[in-house]
């Protein structure tokens, strides 16, 4: 038998989300050895296969992705045959995502700009006392039921859930409801029939709400949905529920994440903790960034197709291939970052890509900072003693999850 | 120190305005940039080359030619 001429495929190295034992911080090693480091030179992007065998351009040099994701002949389109789907359930569940985080120009733009007006810097900044109010109550709850506690089931999901549930209009009664669906469809692990019903699932219950909020409009996003874009045709109640749903994932999902992830992170780390404890506003702002850097809970890259052959970091990217910015090699690039896998709450962290870059950087990373600009130093304030109630190697990590972080965090004070 | 916005370009992610407040704004309906002073004084050029660099968009530009007369 005559051996098939050798297919690109077959030398691409498979792309992984696996941390190295011991390790959960950092990306994982078979990625993390196209940085630069010491006197090894940076490789260039290189090919990785995917989980059903199509490959992909894996990107880590911070300045190769901001120009790639900034790059117009670039496409977020994930109906594209080259699109790197992240999972077979998140192939499956890609027409419920048709939003404006897979969409190009002009009608990324068009529909995102209907919801930056909520997320300005100055709007989110007025959401500050609510968020403080919320963040007091679940502490002092936190405080009265316990040691030990679950941080994550205590106070790292519930406050973003509370903020989004809040901004948005939905009940947060029914949170055990759209985070039991939201654990599915971000589950790598999960079937395209149990991701397509729990994707079915939200986008029906958010449907249903979007009718309420027509006819009872409140002060929230859905009811601004409701009467200014589905009443007057400008929209289907369809797109808008869908738009909601992406919201209400991305709204609890990553935050939650962060807030355990970083509180984990700090615990392993009391110098840098005491800093974040003790620091005023400034320097709790930058330790934010610094976290945000060191830790890129959205772990699995910016993925994208390309529109035209493009020329970066050495290599032509050619028209129809996929492209995966990998944002967690970003942040540690040692020419943006020196000493990058150190975390230095002190040092500027701002060019981090974990919001990703280019047109489509996180639409609520005002939100997120607020909330974790508030998060952190309460919680570590209010239990100056906080301590990990169980043997670091025996947490669960999230590797199998599309925002990486804790399953739980049991901690003690 | 001069600086030009490509509100075109722009996508409200609102990054300039936590860099250089001073220099940056967002209109309210839509998050889009409004430059407040387009020769910012000498000792924002930190916090305006900060926000240049992390506009996600790459919508804001720094002209530095009048330091130089």
């Amino acid at each position: 038998m005559t051996a098939p001429a050798t297919h690109e495929t077959e030398d691409a190295t498979p792309f992984t989300a696996r941390r190295a034992p011991g390790c959960p911080f950092d990306p994982p090693p078979a990625h993390r050895a196209l940085l630069p480091d010491g006197d090894r030179p940076a490789a260039p992007p290189t090919r990785v296969r995917l989980w059903d065998d199509s490959t992909a351009w894996l990107v880590a040099r911070h300045n190769d992705q901001v120009a790639l994701l900034r790059d117009e002949r670039i496409s977020a389109d994930s109906r594209r045959p080259g699109y790197p789907s992240v999972s077979e359930a998140s192939l499956a569940t890609r027409a419920h995502n048709r939003t404006f985080i897979t969409m190009d120009e002009p009608e990324h733009n068009e529909e995102r700009l209907r919801f930056t007006g909520a997320f300005t810097v100055r709007r989110i900044e007025g959401l500050r006392p609510r968020v403080t109010a919320l963040v007091d109550g679940l502490l002092d709850a936190m405080a009265a039921a316990g040691p030990p506690a679950d941080l994550v089931q205590a106070f790292a999901l519930p406050l973003p859930s509370l903020v989004i549930c809040e901004l948005l209009g939905v009940p947060y009664a029914d949170h055990g409801f759209f985070q039991r669906c939201s654990r599915v469809l971000i589950d790598m692990r999960s079937t395209p029939e149990q991701a397509l019903d729990a994707s079915q699932e939200l986008v029906d219950y958010l449907t249903g709400l979007l009718a309420a909020k027509q006819r009872n409009p409140a002060d929230d996003l859905l009811s601004r949905l409701a009467t200014e874009y589905v009443a007057t045709g400008i929209a289907t109640r369809d797109e808008c529920a869908k738009q909601a749903r992406l919201l209400l994932i991305a709204g609890h999902e990553t935050t939650a994440n962060m807030i355990a992830l970083g509180t984990c992170a700090l615990l392993r780390h009391p110098e840098q903790l005491a800093a974040v404890r003790d620091g005023d506003e400034q320097q709790v702002a930058g330790s934010v960034e610094e976290l945000l850097r060191y830790l890129t809970i959205v772990h699995l890259g910016r993925r994208r197709t390309a529109l035209a052959d493009i020329e970066v970091g050495g290599v032509t990217i050619r028209a129809g291939d996929g492209v995966i910015c990998a944002n967690d090699l970003a942040n540690r690039d040692p020419e943006v970052f020196p000493d990058p896998d150190r975390l230095d709450v002190g040092r500027p962290a701002r060019r981090h890509l974990a919001f990703g870059s280019g047109p489509h950087q996180c639409l609520g990373q005002n939100l997120a900072r607020l909330e974790l600009r508030l998060a952190y130093p309460a919680l570590l304030r209010r239990f100056p003693g906080l301590r990990l109630d169980q043997e670091f190697a025996e947490i669960a990590f999230r590797d199998e999850m599309l925002v990486y972080g804790v399953h739980a965090l049991p901690v003690a004070w | 120190m001069r600086i030009t916005v490509d509100t075109d370009k722009c996508c409200g992610a609102g990054q300039c305005v936590l860099a250089a407040p001073e220099i940056f704004d967002q209109r309210e309906d839509d998050g889009i940039v409004v430059l407040l002073t387009e020769h910012p004084p000498q000792h924002l050029r930190a916090a305006a080359e900060e926000a240049a660099q992390v506009c996600p968009a790459g919508a804001i530009t720094l002209a530095l030619q009048e330091a130089h007369s």
